[in-house]
């Protein structure tokens, strides 16, 4: 059982405030998809809730325990992050990079437990044939299944993803939604992603929550908050949002052209 | 379900990785055993060379014998007290400054960084400075250049690590404080010269020029207890280093405390370089050469670069000593000069074979 309470969270760089009063709740064998514009603030959501960042106001709760309060490692147990950026400075095989996500749970040496959860992780994303490979030798597709694979090794509670398919083609984006999919309902933990393609998050997310400029607009099931208006409203595009086959569509027409400022 | 293969590496059962993996870290043992047995085979060697004649049999049978009994003959005594001191102090600066190097690299995630880019060695130079035109210090005797050029290159990583608590432990910083000591410590040592007295000036030249030969036993066991305490901690924090590769954020979220991680082995970096260059002066590249060609071989993993960089550290220093030592005799040169130009050949290898960009 796992519940992910966001309470009222304010966050702000030392530049400017981003987040103001965003609220939450993600249950067991939920995926949550979180949209909106570019700077909206959807990264910086992720991160306070991997205490990456740390929030000015507000809380955050896994299963009742305050975030702030627990360690660097309980969390690490408990929630695994995938950035939105992925590099790699000093070249390591993707094993050892996989192998990576057992960390929290040891310290140093390695056993046989760990490199079977690996070499089964590698086999559920179809990326045996890279485990010997340098991971700075991979293609941007390549990388972002690497850095799924390692938070999967992780079997944290919580997985957040930001934007996990932006480097995939069709197909790796189908094949990467559906094991997340399947993880999250079989291990019954949840997950957070962070995505811009509307459609792949109509079709796998059981809510969707739309941010805009720093605050959720609108939260709810996929055919409640993809609606023309919403996407009129925050992202300023004109698009059509259809249903066939029990799946929701969204086709963009054209994007509303800005007002010249005066 | 058909997957295309790639063309370089044809594993893609779990049973193919599962070998491949175990051969693969059999070849890093491989390599580490390898560069023992040439780190034994060159300090034989070095032994040997010298106006006294020694073969390199008799050299093994004296170091051997020695181990049990205290040395008496003229051979005996050649080899122990004359120069197997500075032999064992090429081993263990080879190690503590490859050592140190690979760590700072991953610290500041720059594979170009070694023990000196956060300004210790202009630290340890000043100290050193200080003591030899001034004679001012934190000790007597001789050992007050040694004590004030490694109370200074300490110093400068605590100013540094007291930046990095204020301002967050992160690679910027650390660089643009040390960059900052980098230049004050050369300006002070720089003052220093230029009112000095003209044969102090020369000796704290000359103390720069990295040389084994000020080596004796009592030094060398003040430096092998410095490394074996820097050493182990290092290893402990090792697949932590690894980590901070892939980014601050993937590593806090692995579970690694970055801040205390990278200010710990830059703490103990420091030391070991600290404790190495008190006693040789400054030895460069050995810190920035031995990382390199280790990950060449045998990649990046922490666990295994850092002893095996140790090792090819102490191959690199003793062949670079014997060198220095044989290419103008009777005349020694010191053997900083000569590690100074093995960066050439580095760079120009960089230059043209590095497969990705790396800065
Ligand atoms: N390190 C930072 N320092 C200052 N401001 C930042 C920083 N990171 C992000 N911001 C600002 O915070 C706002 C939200 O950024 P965030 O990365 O959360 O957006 P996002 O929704 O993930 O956008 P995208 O879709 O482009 O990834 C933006 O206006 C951005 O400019
Ligand atoms: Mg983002």
């Amino acid at each position: 059982m796992v519940t992910l309470i966001v309470k009222d969270v304010a966050f702000g760089y030392a530049s400017a405030p981003v987040l103001a009063g965003v609220s939450l709740e993600v249950g067991t064998k939920e995926i949550v998809a979180v949209l909106g514009p570019n700077g909206a603030g959807k990264s910086t959501l992720l991160k306070c809730i991997d205490r990456i960042l740390h929030p000015q106001h507000g809380s955050i709760l896994l299963d009742g325990e305050e975030i702030s309060q627990m360690s660097r490692l309980e969390l690490a147990k408990k929630i695994g992050y995938i950035p939105q950026s992925l590099a790699h400075a000093f070249s390591i095989t993707v094993f050892d990079a996989v192998l990576m996500g057992r960390r929290p749970h040891i310290s140093w040496r390695t056993s046989e437990e760990d490199t079977e959860k690996v070499l089964d992780t590698l086999k559920m994303l179809h990326i045996e044939d890279l485990a010997m490979r340098d991971i700075n030798e991979l293609s941007g597709g390549q990388m972002q299944q690497v850095f799924i694979a390692r938070a999967l090794v992780q079997e944290p509670d919580v997985l957040l993803l930001d934007e996990p398919t932006s480097n995939l083609d069709i197909r790796h984006q189908l094949e990467v939604m559906h094991t997340i999919k399947s993880i999250v309902r079989k291990h019954e933990i949840s997950a957070i992603m962070a995505i811009h393609d509307l459609n792949l998050a109509a079709r796998y997310a059981d809510k969707i929550v739309l941010m805009n400029g720093g605050g959720i607009l609108s939260v709810g099931n996929p055919a409640t908050v993809i609606t023309p208006e919403n996407i009129r409203l925050v992202f300023k595009v004109d698009a059509d949002v259809y249903e066939k086959e029990g799946k929701l569509h969204v086709v963009p027409l054209r994007a509303i052209v800005r007002a010249t400022q005066g | 379900m058909t997957r295309n293969r790639s063309v370089s590496e044809k594993v893609t059962t779990s049973d193919e990785i599962r070998t491949y993996y175990k051969r693969f870290i059999a070849r890093k043992l491989l390599f580490m055993a390898l560069l023992i047995i040439l780190i034994g085979l060159i300090a034989g060697v070095a032994t040997t060379l010298g106006s006294y004649q020694i073969s390199v049999t008799e050299v093994y049978t004296i170091i051997w014998h020695g181990l049990f009994h205290e040395p008496e003959t003229t051979k005996e005594l050649v080899v122990w007290n004359l120069r197997l001191p500075s032999i064992v102090m090429g081993i263990l600066a080879g190690i503590g400054l490859a050592i140190a190097g690979t760590t700072m690299q991953s610290v500041v995630r720059n594979p170009l960084a070694s023990p000196y880019t956060l300004g210790i060695a202009s630290a340890a130079g000043f100290g050193a400075a200080l003591a030899i035109i001034l004679g001012r210090g934190f000790a007597a005797g001789q050992y007050l250049i040694i004590a004030n050029a490694f109370i200074f290159a300490v110093l400068s990583a605590f100013i540094i690590y007291g930046l990095s608590r204020y301002r967050g432990a992160t690679p910027e910083t650390m660089i643009l404080a040390g960059i900052a000591l980098m230049y004050l410590f050369s300006a002070m040592t720089g003052i220093l010269q230029y009112f000095g007295e003209q044969t102090a000036v020369a000796e704290v030249v000359f103390w720069m020029f990295g040389s084994l030969g000020r080596a004796t036993w009592d030094k060398l066991l003040f430096v092998f207890i410095i490394l074996a305490i820097c050493i182990p901690l290092l290893m402990l924090k090792s697949w932590d280093l690894n980590t901070l590769s892939a980014g601050d954020e993937s590593a806090k979220s692995l579970g690694v405390n970055v801040d205390q991680t990278r200010v710990l082995c830059f703490i103990l970096a420091s030391i070991m370089t600290a404790g190495v260059i008190c006693f040789t002066g400054t030895i460069g590249f050995i810190g920035l050469v031995a990382p390199h060609m280790c990950r060449l071989v045998i990649g990046g993993d922490n666990r295994y670069l850092i002893p095996a960089s140790g090792f090819l550290g102490a191959v690199i220093l003793l062949a670079a000593d014997t060198v220095a030592r044989r290419i103008l005799a009777p005349t020694i040169l010191p053997v900083g000069l000569l590690t100074s130009f093995l960066g050439v050949p580095l760079f120009l290898y960089l230059i043209l074979r590095r497969k990705r960009e790396y800065w």
